[in-house]
């Protein structure tokens, strides 16, 4: 994007502004279009989504009033959320309170900055680009313990509490899972690595080898837990915390919170897409680049949802665990294991090209097994249940 | 903790997780359980709920006597009867017949105690009113003259079925023992 913008300068296209002033404002266009023409309607689509999946996967129906199977419930509860009393308790830190939900809602847009949807559709190709996501999600937990403490009120500081501790732990896993894939690219740059995949499975990082498989899966899980989602949402455990650091909010900053966590989803799944899915790359079939464009941009954008999909799946199955348990998973499993996939990396990274290629054959074979029999399993489930099957989406 | 039982356990939660989302996944083609009331539904339930249903009580002053057994049974006083004369024809007429449904608690005693099935419980449920005032059913809209039973059986068509409709419903569902009678003979 930046040399279009230096093609234009070059053209006078802005008539002798200074270079910094028409950056700073292409800055704050780029962010406000992203904002409200891709995070608002993904982050609302994906709320009404989630209640869908988890409701079929339940036998419910959930949300299908408000529009066509109920795709527009997202603006009906936007609109009842702006529309509501903007409650600050008394006791509160009242310009903590007020400014919380800003914090973690930065923590989570500014990631779309690095998030690479096609060759050339990036608002900036950092070359420290994954190393710059680990570190704005991290606001987040600031945002988050700011929102508990502020809010006077034991459970949401206990809900700060426990998700500063699980964010900060959970940080390790994903941030060793992250380091075998800057290993094994060379870069940080969101491109770089992308460009160090290919379009077919077999050249993704993900079935690069049984190392990198582990470590896609250590990366998924410690997302989700830094995401505060479900199984590991015990900052807001509503069965012991009514809803965490999100007691005390109400109305639209109630909602900055949970447009957080539903938009952090896809930056987790464009995350996984980008470091082991092998991002947009497409066959390459496509001349025309505005049809390479958009097939990378689809290609993308599906890929990263089918991990938001995933994420709702194992939401409607998964319990929550305990904080014990929370604790014991990340530091006397995943941060081991996770050690155990980088060493490995490391290792398999002095086998010859040719060994290589059996390494990933083998890898490749066994993920798709998995795959096979999991879905053995799916349509046993199904048969031994002998329900009464409806395979349309609308109901 | 030895190696094998860490090894047993982080085998536990890969093989646990892969058999809870094939089960999760597999209810994603099932017919969800939900009936979806009040609308999207094959028939109103109203018709599908079972012939003793003590539903919102409904008056058929048609075949109404005046004979205010209901208003005298009736243990909250939810039903309120007004007959009055009128001065030219001589002939007794309902001036109001009022239900409360907010009051009635459904004991179908006034039902029983009906001698021509005038009075009896439908099979409706909905009772939504934006006030309790909503609730108070009006049979008597205008003065109504009552019913009286002629000596030798009905002879008016329209009467004739209407009056059949009561004696069904005493018969079959106003009796103390649940029409057991009528089952038998």
């Amino acid at each position: 994007m930046q040399a279009y913008l230096d093609q234009m300068i070059r053209d006078g296209a802005f008539a002798g502004v200074p270079k910094e002033v028409v950056y700073a404002v292409a800055m704050v266009l780029a962010a406000f279009v992203v904002l409200s023409a891709f995070v608002a309607p993904l982050a609302g689509v994906t709320s009404w989504l989630e209640r869908r999946v988890w409701a079929r996967m339940q036998s419910r129906v959930g949300p299908n009033r408000v529009g066509p199977q109920g795709i527009l419930q997202w603006l009906a509860d936007g609109i009842k959320n702006l529309l509501k009393e903007d409650l600050i308790p008394a006791d509160a830190d009242s310009k903590l309170f007020s400014f919380a939900p800003y914090v973690v809602f930065m923590g989570f847009l500014c990631t779309f900055v690095v998030i690479p949807f096609g060759a050339d559709l990036i608002v900036a190709d950092l070359n420290i680009g994954i190393l710059y996501i680990l570190a704005v999600t991290s606001l987040v937990v600031v945002g988050i313990l700011m929102a508990g403490w502020a809010s006077n009120n034991k459970w949401s500081l206990l809900g700060g509490m426990r998700s500063a501790a699980q964010i900060v732990s959970y940080e390790i896993p994903a941030g060793l899972a992250i380091l075998t894939i800057i290993f094994l690219a060379g870069t940080m740059s969101m491109q770089g690595i992308i460009k160090a995949q290919g379009w077919v499975p077999w050249d993704w990082y993900l079935f690069h080898s049984p190392f990198t498989l582990g470590a896609f899966f250590l990366y998924f899980t410690a997302a989700l837990a830094e995401g505060n989602r479900t199984p590991f949402d015990i900052p807001e455990a509503e069965s012991e915390l009514v809803a965490g650091y999100v007691t005390e909010y109400s109305g639209m900053r109630f909602l900055f919170f949970f447009f957080a966590e539903w938009g952090n989803l896809y930056v987790i799944g464009a995350v996984a897409t980008t470091l082991f899915l092998g991002g947009w790359q497409v066959p390459p079939i496509f001349e025309n680049p505005v049809l390479l464009g958009i097939a990378q941009f689809v290609t993308f954008f599906l890929k990263a949802y089918l991990w938001v999909f995933v994420a709702m799946w194992v939401r409607a199955t998964l319990p929550r665990v305990r904080v014990d348990q929370l604790m014991a998973l990340c530091w006397k499993y995943m941060v081991p294991l996770s050690f155990t996939c980088l060493l490995g990396t490391i290792g398999l990274m002095f086998v010859p090209a040719q060994g290589q290629t059996i390494i990933k054959a083998i890898t490749f074979g066994f993920a798709l097994a998995t795959a096979i029999n999991f879905f053995r399993r799916v349509v046993f489930q199904v048969r031994n249940a002998r329900p009464e099957l409806y395979f349309k989406p609308q109901i | 903790m030895s190696v094998a039982n860490y090894a047993k356990d982080i085998w536990q939660v890969m093989s646990t997780t892969f058999e809870g989302m094939s089960i999760t996944l597999s209810h994603l083609v099932r017919r969800p359980m939900t009936i979806q009331y009040p609308d999207k539904i094959p028939v109103p339930i109203q018709e599908t709920l079972p012939h003793r249903y003590r539903g919102i009580l409904e008056v058929d002053l048609d075949i109404c006597t005046g004979c205010l057994a209901c208003e005298r049974d009736c243990p909250i006083t939810c039903i309120t009867i007004g007959i009055d004369m009128n001065k030219e024809t001589k002939v007794r007429q309902f001036t109001h017949f009022d239900i409360d449904v907010c009051k009635c608690m459904y004991c179908g005693l006034c039902s029983e105690a009906c001698p021509t099935g005038a009075i009896r419980h439908s099979q409706e449920f909905e009772g939504a009113s934006y006030n309790p005032a909503g609730l108070v059913r009006h049979f008597a809209p205008q003065l109504q003259n009552l019913y009286k039973p002629k000596k030798g059986g009905e002879t008016d068509p329209t009467l004739v079925a209407k009056v059949d409709i009561g004696q069904k419903y005493l018969d079959e569902f106003a009796t103390p023992d649940g029409g057991a009678a009528a089952d038998e003979s």
